[in-house]
């Protein structure tokens, strides 16, 4: 459980922190005195308010990595406390799933190209970064299939030992977030795709950001499991 | 310099994110079935609650018949008592308590008592509630599968809750994971929304600090939720598969029937784990949000500023914080390490420190308040004695040594009940009936409303005072029946019967409680829009009940949610949104006067 523990920690942390300090020295029963940090210009401190404001699906998209750090935290630590028992075998990982990796990560590049794109305001970068990006997802969950059809055709099915069942469940686990990300990715897509200008757009491209920050996200998740994965 | 001060008075920040257009619904169905409104989603969340909440405290009144007149109904046979116990677990908390709580409270308070119009997102919202629904659906559809509903306790502890032997392990269980998986998935939908409408969407000048405690209550039990549930998840997708692929997750090398299984090296205490991790959380998950309505209700009740309000917060957050290291206090019995039970002995007494500190804050407001004995007062005060009696229950069973002996006899079933049952229902029917006129537009019938107090919390201690005695015995909990033994006295049946008498006698006066909250609703006297002179936003609201987009403008917010009392005013409440000037005028009338 330490893993969990040590993920909760780092959340707990964040939240103890952020908390602090936005109570620490605040005398709320002071009617009026406004009790935020502001300056002169009325504006919240660590805030741009007109420029570029934490928009709240970036707070509910965090609320929701945090979700998902638990989960995937939870089973890594099931992982590393059964990997202890004796009746353990590890089975060999297919060659494939580094080049899956690879893929992955170029998953990882093409979205943070589109995301670049959009600081540029450049409309064609935007749509091939997200074009690219979600067929080399595509391409990813194929070659994890691919994977799992050459494990099985070995004859490792999910029920032979528990590191079969873990190995099956937590890439299954992993490819299901990103086909949720894959929806949330059409939607970004269906908003850029008509538009001929910029401009258009511009107030609807957050959804970009998001996508990037959801993919890095999850390619580090894979980073972690296929670490584990391998050192078993 | 006096200039300056003004200033700063009556500054007040700018919205941190635009206003948005809000949904409106076109059609009877958009309004009132998928509504994306977040007082109509509080509204279907709290009806379903409380309708498989009924569901539940049927189940509690049958198997009280079985435990009280023992080999007297024919219809309650072993296997149907199993299952009633589970269900009945499993529905109050969380399919009753944390939907009623998080969806219920959680909808119709944060959006009016911060200040703005709706959640952040109302489509998700919308969704949330329905993946409840679905998931109440699939719940109560395992009562008539074959083989009938799981009766593995509501912890599903394996190798038990998947081998034959146990009620449900047809397709029971398998309904019950399901409809957990449902559920939390629509309560992470729910939750992100609270979560991102609490940080994002405050109006101008409602600063963290000046937010109802309900609001942080209910935040905080959000985040809990939030990053508890997913043990829940992870451990109900591994119980699935062990039970539909053959994995051995949980399961040992395990012989049934006479024969071996196919299982082989799982490991039913990492369940444990798992469940508790999620367990433990859950608890304060349905006791947070009582805290913080029932420090609103105190406060308002009592004319009195809430005592140690930042120390009140920071209590909160600290009991959430603290309850994610306390869950192997359920696993003392499960064989663990030793030196494990001394570390989690000592975790579960310093979440007492915070708690106790909530307990004297509140004992503290009703010091010298000018209390009003008003039905949501009643049940508030009750809540503070049953919360007490729970908690020092909980001392007990928190020490590894006291604990072995008392583990899963009947005094476990009273502490939880009297801490975690008893304790937030008080707070729930406290908030229905303080709530009910900005809800409804209408008052409650007064007299009838007592008669539900009354009977519900004396009642309710006739029952639990009188198992903690029966748990000193040693009488484990879950039996169907007990025959003679040689450590429960001669007399303990007779005290079954007397608990039944009084859980039924509990369970038929909650007919008060339906009759006047339905029929008020058309017979009710027409409601003050702040019957109560409460301070919060909600009740400054132009329209009672609150329309769509609850506010005309949104509120300006100059003050904390507690100016009540304060000296030199006339009025003994300034509400939050009255701003320096105005509350200078009120001053002065009485300086006339």
């Amino acid at each position: 459980m330490e893993y969990v523990l040590l993920t909760l920690a780092v959340v707990m942390g964040i939240v103890v922190w952020w908390v602090l300090r936005q109570t620490v020295n605040v005398k709320p029963w002071v009617p009026a005195a406004s009790t935020e940090a502001v300056d002169s210009a009325g504006v919240r401190a660590g805030l741009d308010v007109g420029s570029n404001p934490l928009r709240p699906s970036k707070v509910a998209l965090g609320g929701f990595l945090a979700v998902s750090s638990s989960i995937f935290a939870l089973f890594i630590s099931a992982y590393s406390i059964r990997m202890e028992y004796g009746d353990w075998r590890p089975l060999p990982e297919p060659t494939l799933l580094w080049a899956n990796t690879v893929i992955l990560i170029l998953c990882s590049v093409f979205l943070h190209s589109a995301w670049v794109a959009v600081k540029k305001q450049n409309l064609v970068g935007i749509k091939v970064g997200l074009a690219l990006g979600s067929l080399m997802t595509l391409a990813f969950m194929v070659g994890q299939g691919l994977a799992w059809n050459q494990l099985l055709d070995s004859g490792y099915g999910i029920s032979g030992n528990p590191a079969n069942a873990f190995f099956y469940t937590l890439t299954a686990l992993h490819a299901l977030h990103l086909l949720g990300g894959l929806i949330a990715l059409a939607f970004a897509f269906k908003k850029v795709w008509g538009a001929v200008e910029f401009s258009e757009i511009e107030t609807k491209v957050y959804a970009v950001e998001l996508c990037g920050v959801y993919w890095h996200f999850f390619l580090a998740v894979w980073a972690i499991l296929f670490t584990y994965l391998l050192n078993t | 310099m006096a200039d300056v001060i003004h200033d700063a008075v009556d500054y007040v920040p700018p919205l941190v994110v635009e206003e948005e257009e809000l949904y409106h619904a076109k059609t009877w169905l958009g309004k009132y079935v998928f509504s994306q409104d977040a007082k109509v989603i509080a509204i279907q969340y709290s009806a379903t609650a409380i309708g498989v909440g009924v569901v539940a405290l049927c189940l509690s009144v049958l198997m009280r018949l079985q435990i009280g007149w023992p080999d007297t109904f024919a219809f309650i046979d072993p296997t149907n008592y199993l299952q009633f116990v589970t269900m009945h677990g499993m529905i109050m908390v969380v399919y009753l308590l944390t939907a009623l709580f998080l969806g219920g409270f959680g909808n119709y308070m944060i959006p009016l008592m911060i200040g703005a119009r709706d959640m952040a997102f109302p489509y998700a919202n919308m969704l949330s509630f329905w993946f409840y629904f679905v998931s109440v659906v699939i719940l109560l559809a395992s009562f008539f599968v074959p083989g009938g509903a799981t009766g593995a306790g509501w912890t599903l502890y394996p190798p038990q809750a998947i081998m034959p032997g146990t009620p449900g392990t047809d397709l029971g269980i398998l309904l019950m994971l399901a409809s957990l998986a449902v559920f939390i998935i629509g309560f992470t939908m729910g939750g992100l929304n609270y979560l991102t409408t609490v940080l994002q969407l405050r109006t101008r000048g409602m600063s963290l600090m000046r937010m109802p405690l309900t609001v942080w209550a209910i935040f905080t039990a959000t985040v809990l939720a939030l990053l508890a549930f997913p043990a829940l998840l992870v451990s109900a997708i591994m119980m699935a598969l062990d039970t539909l692929l053959g994995t051995s997750f949980f399961m040992p090398a395990i012989i049934s029937a006479g024969a071996q299984t196919d299982y082989s090296g799982g490991s039913p205490v990492l369940f444990q784990h798992l469940f508790w991790f999620f367990g433990h959380p859950e608890v304060y998950i349905v006791a947070l949000p009582a805290f913080g309505l029932v420090s609103d209700i105190i406060s308002v009740h009592a004319r009195k500023a809430i005592f140690g309000y930042r120390m009140m917060v920071w209590a909160i957050v600290a009991i959430g914080a603290l309850s994610f290291i306390v869950w192997a206090h359920h696993m003392y019995v499960s064989g663990m390490n030793p030196y494990f039970g001394f570390f989690f002995a000592t975790t579960t007494l310093i979440i007492a420190v915070p708690t106790a500190i909530k307990v004297y804050n509140w004992v503290l407001t009703l010091w010298r308040g000018n209390i009003k004995t008003t039905v949501p007062m009643l049940f508030a005060i009750g809540f503070v004695f049953t919360f007490i009696n729970g908690g020092l229950t909980g001392l007990f069973l928190g020490n590894v040594t006291i604990d072995l002996p008392l583990s899963d006899t009947y005094f476990v079933v009273a502490h939880f009940h009297m801490v975690m049952a008893v304790s937030p229902v008080l707070v729930v029917f406290g908030s229905i009936y303080h709530w009910y006129p900005k809800i409804t537009g209408r008052m409650y019938n007064d007299t009838m409303a007592r008669i539900h107090f009354w009977c519900t919390f004396v009642g309710s201690y006739a029952i639990y005072y009188p198992m903690h005695y029966l748990g000193i015995q040693g009488m484990p909990r879950r039996y169907f029946s007990y025959g003679e033994t040689e450590f429960i006295s001669a007399g303990s049946g007779d005290l079954n019967a007397a608990i039944s008498v009084a859980a039924i006698f509990v369970a038929v006066s909650q007919i008060f409680f339906f009759v006047n909250i339905i029929g008020s609703l058309f017979r009710g006297e027409k409601a003050d829009p702040n019957p109560w002179d409460a301070t919060t936003l909600e009740w400054q609201t132009p329209q009672t009940p609150p329309g769509h987009g609850n506010f005309d403008d949104l509120p300006l917010v100059y003050r904390w949610a507690y100016d009540y009392s304060v000296p030199g005013y006339e009025q003994d409440f300034i509400p939050q949104n009255v701003s320096p000037a105005e509350s200078e005028r009120m001053a002065k009338r009485i300086e006339k006067a």
